[in-house]
């Protein structure tokens, strides 16, 4: 992975001593609330419900076993020994206090990690494919691309005081695993008639009060082009962007209200105004970027190991079955390592399952990590050879539970156990979901199923693209949660439906079970999916499972 | 006829740890919701949230929230601010540890 140049650690340490002074003058008086509150944000310090928060970028997801024994130790030390991750591939701590937020900035500086641009109307950490660099699909790795964005993007003076923040995610691969076309800037890797890797660049998705599935502005840019283009797309939208209305401020409202077709006009201006500046500068250090990605010593060895246990032992094949991805090396494996145990909090990892991720990647994974943005760890390079040993390992910490792409494999903001903006909890809704269809030992027999739970209508939770969505809202005084139907994430993107009136706490987890036992019946076969019987037959069977009566009550 | 003022009592995060704090009648800062001041009259609501905001290197966003009297002191009257009496519902962590209040 990328080592930081001199430059960039410097700029972290700077960064860090900076804060750390910005921090002592807020405790001695010198700094009012109203003056911090910009830069502990730009630090990626939030101030929530029942403490601090701290959001730490994973740039793209990659993480080394170093670095994540380094965030158990923060755990350990300034925390209440787990962490949070998120849909932006991020990790959160829950409970630091003021006066220690120094130290563990410089506890992540040792490591080359940060908490910049985490928050505030900035270029947010770029997300990729979580796959990236080992998927069998994928047409090249993104993450040197995503790489010379954050670079690009990291204190660039031009875009420090956005109109509003600004998201971008990338995959190499056709079939898109990073929810490109829900991002301000999609980019997604496709081949021209000439068989060169290029980029369809997406503009304008999002999610939030005003879902948005982006606009393609370029159906096929070369690859060299792409950070002009990117620079282009941000520099209109940085003139166009509306400053008065923070609702009306995303770039996916830009575009609506000037068009997909004027601002693809501006876009390609701009562009070739600003493609003969970079002046080949950008692909020079790209090309030094991509050394430090190169792919790893693959080893040829037998698997026969893994296929005994895959035909001894049930649960090592119900996990192979599950949490395994094809990866570009028939002997290796994508393993995904699921946060997600029944009834425990989805994406929270306690400081020893953390340091036992870190172990296992190294002695069995070429040590790399990933984190998803469906809240999960991935050791992209296990050779099947050490899936066995693997599994044992994780199971030992819970770290093994056989549910990846199921009815449990929810994604969950913190919601309002945490978050300051939430209009309701997330968090139990998708522990009793998880727990429920445990119980009912019907997880495996209905498949793929996504289930995403936001706990107000900013969506952190992505619940429009969930199959089933949840959103938790607050209904004169009561926790209140409606359901959207539809929503997919990936290269067919859609935005879920709304059934109808929403549901009471204790009637959700009812109502999704309801859903369940719908589509079972509705299903021409075991291998029919939820979201393509929902397809074939649209809302109206779902509908009248969800409210029986057929007169729903007022929400 | 003006609408009933529904009462109050001053809340605010604690600077350095981020806890949740309420304002008392004699002027401290609790971490005990049923020590809290509960203000019946809109006016003087203003004016305590006023002097709450002043103690800037004590507490952080202070507001005012909705609150009803209860047999040990003022209870919380919208769930947002029960949660913030106890902490969050996945762990046991927060109030609910340290100065259990249900």
């Amino acid at each position: 992975m990328y080592d930081y140049s001199e430059f960039d650690e410097s700029f972290v340490r700077t960064r860090v001593a900076q804060f750390s002074d910005q921090v002592a003058r807020r405790i001695d008086g010198s700094l009012t609330e109203e003056e911090f509150r910009p830069l502990r944000l730009m630090n990626g310090l939030y101030l929530q419900l029942h403490a601090y928060m701290l959001r730490v970028a994973i740039p793209y997801g990659t993480i080394s076993p170093r670095q994540m024994r380094q965030l158990a130790l923060i755990a350990d030390r300034w925390d209440k020994g787990y962490g949070h991750f998120t849909t932006r591939q991020n990790i959160q701590f829950n409970w630091p206090k003021l006066p220690d937020v120094p130290a563990i900035l410089a506890a992540l500086a040792d490591v080359q990690m940060h908490a910049i641009q985490t928050s505030g109307n900035t270029i947010r950490n770029v997300t990729a494919d979580h796959f990236a660099g080992a998927a069998a699909d994928e047409i090249e790795d993104p993450r040197p691309v995503a790489e010379l964005l954050r670079q690009w993007s990291s204190d660039h003076p031009e875009f420090q005081f956005l109109p509003r923040k600004f998201k971008i995610a990338i995959t190499g691969s056709p079939n898109d695993r990073a929810v490109t076309r829900a991002h301000d800037i999609g980019l997604r890797m496709v081949r021209n008639t000439a068989g060169e890797p290029g980029f369809e660049v997406i503009v304008g998705g999002g999610l939030g009060r005003t879902p948005m599935i982006g606009v393609t502005v370029r159906d096929f840019l070369p690859k060299a082009d792409l950070l002009p283009y990117v620079e282009a797309v941000l520099s209109v939208y940085n003139t166009l962007g509306r400053r008065d209305n923070k609702y009306k401020a995303r770039i996916k409202i830009t575009v609506f209200e000037t068009g997909a077709a004027e601002m693809t006009r501006m876009i390609e201006e701009r562009f070739a105004q600003l493609r003969p500046l970079f002046g080949g500068n950008d692909q020079t250090l790209l090309a030094d970027i991509e050394e430090a990605f190169a792919t790893p010593a693959f080893r040829d060895a037998p698997t026969g190991a893994c296929d005994l246990a895959y035909a001894s032992d049930p649960v090592f094949r119900a996990w192979v079955d599950t949490n395994i991805a094809a990866h570009r090396n028939p002997q290796y494996a994508i393993v995904t390592v699921s946060l997600k145990a029944h009834g425990a909090t989805p994406g929270d990892a306690s400081s020893d399952q953390m340091r036992v991720i870190a172990d296992v990647a190294e002695s069995l994974g070429h040590s790399e990590i990933r984190i998803s943005h469906e809240q999960n760890v991935i050791l992209p390079h296990v050779h099947r050879s050490g899936l066995p040993a693997l599994h044992a390992a994780l199971q030992k910490v819970g770290l093994a539970t056989a549910n990846v792409g199921l009815i449990s494999d929810i994604i969950a903001c913190p919601g309002m156990d945490y978050c300051a903006l939430a209009t309701a909890r997330s968090i139990p809704v998708a522990q009793k979901i998880a727990t429920r269809f445990d119980d009912l030992k019907l997880e495996h027999d209905i498949g793929a199923l996504k289930i995403k739970i936001s706990g107000c209508i900013n969506a952190c939770g992505h619940h429009h693209v969930g199959h089933i969505g949840i959103l938790g809202l607050d209904r004169a005084g009561v926790e209140n949660y409606q359901i959207t139907l539809g929503g997919d994430g990936t290269e067919t993107a859609a935005i879920g439906e709304r059934a109808g009136p929403g549901f009471a706490y204790d009637e959700i987890v009812p109502a999704v079970e309801r859903l369940i036992h719908a589509y079972l019946e509705q299903r021409k076969a075991a291998d029919e999916t939820f979201l393509q019987t929902y397809r074939r037959l649209g809302a109206a069977p779902f509908k009248a499972a969800l409210y029986p009566e057929g007169a729903p009550d007022a929400a | 006829m003006s609408r009933r003022f529904t009462p109050k009592v001053v809340t605010a995060n604690a600077l350095l740890e981020g806890d949740v704090v309420y304002l008392t009648a004699d002027d401290r800062w609790s971490r005990d919701h049923r020590e809290a001041e509960l203000i019946e009259d809109e006016a003087v609501a203003e004016e305590r949230l006023l002097h709450a905001a002043s103690q800037r290197r004590t507490i952080v966003g202070a507001y005012l929230a909705d609150a009803r009297p209860g047999p040990d002191g003022p209870e919380p009257a919208h769930f947002r601010e029960v949660f913030r009496t106890r902490g969050p519902s996945n762990y046991a962590h927060g109030k609910q540890v340290d100065a259990p209040y249900v």
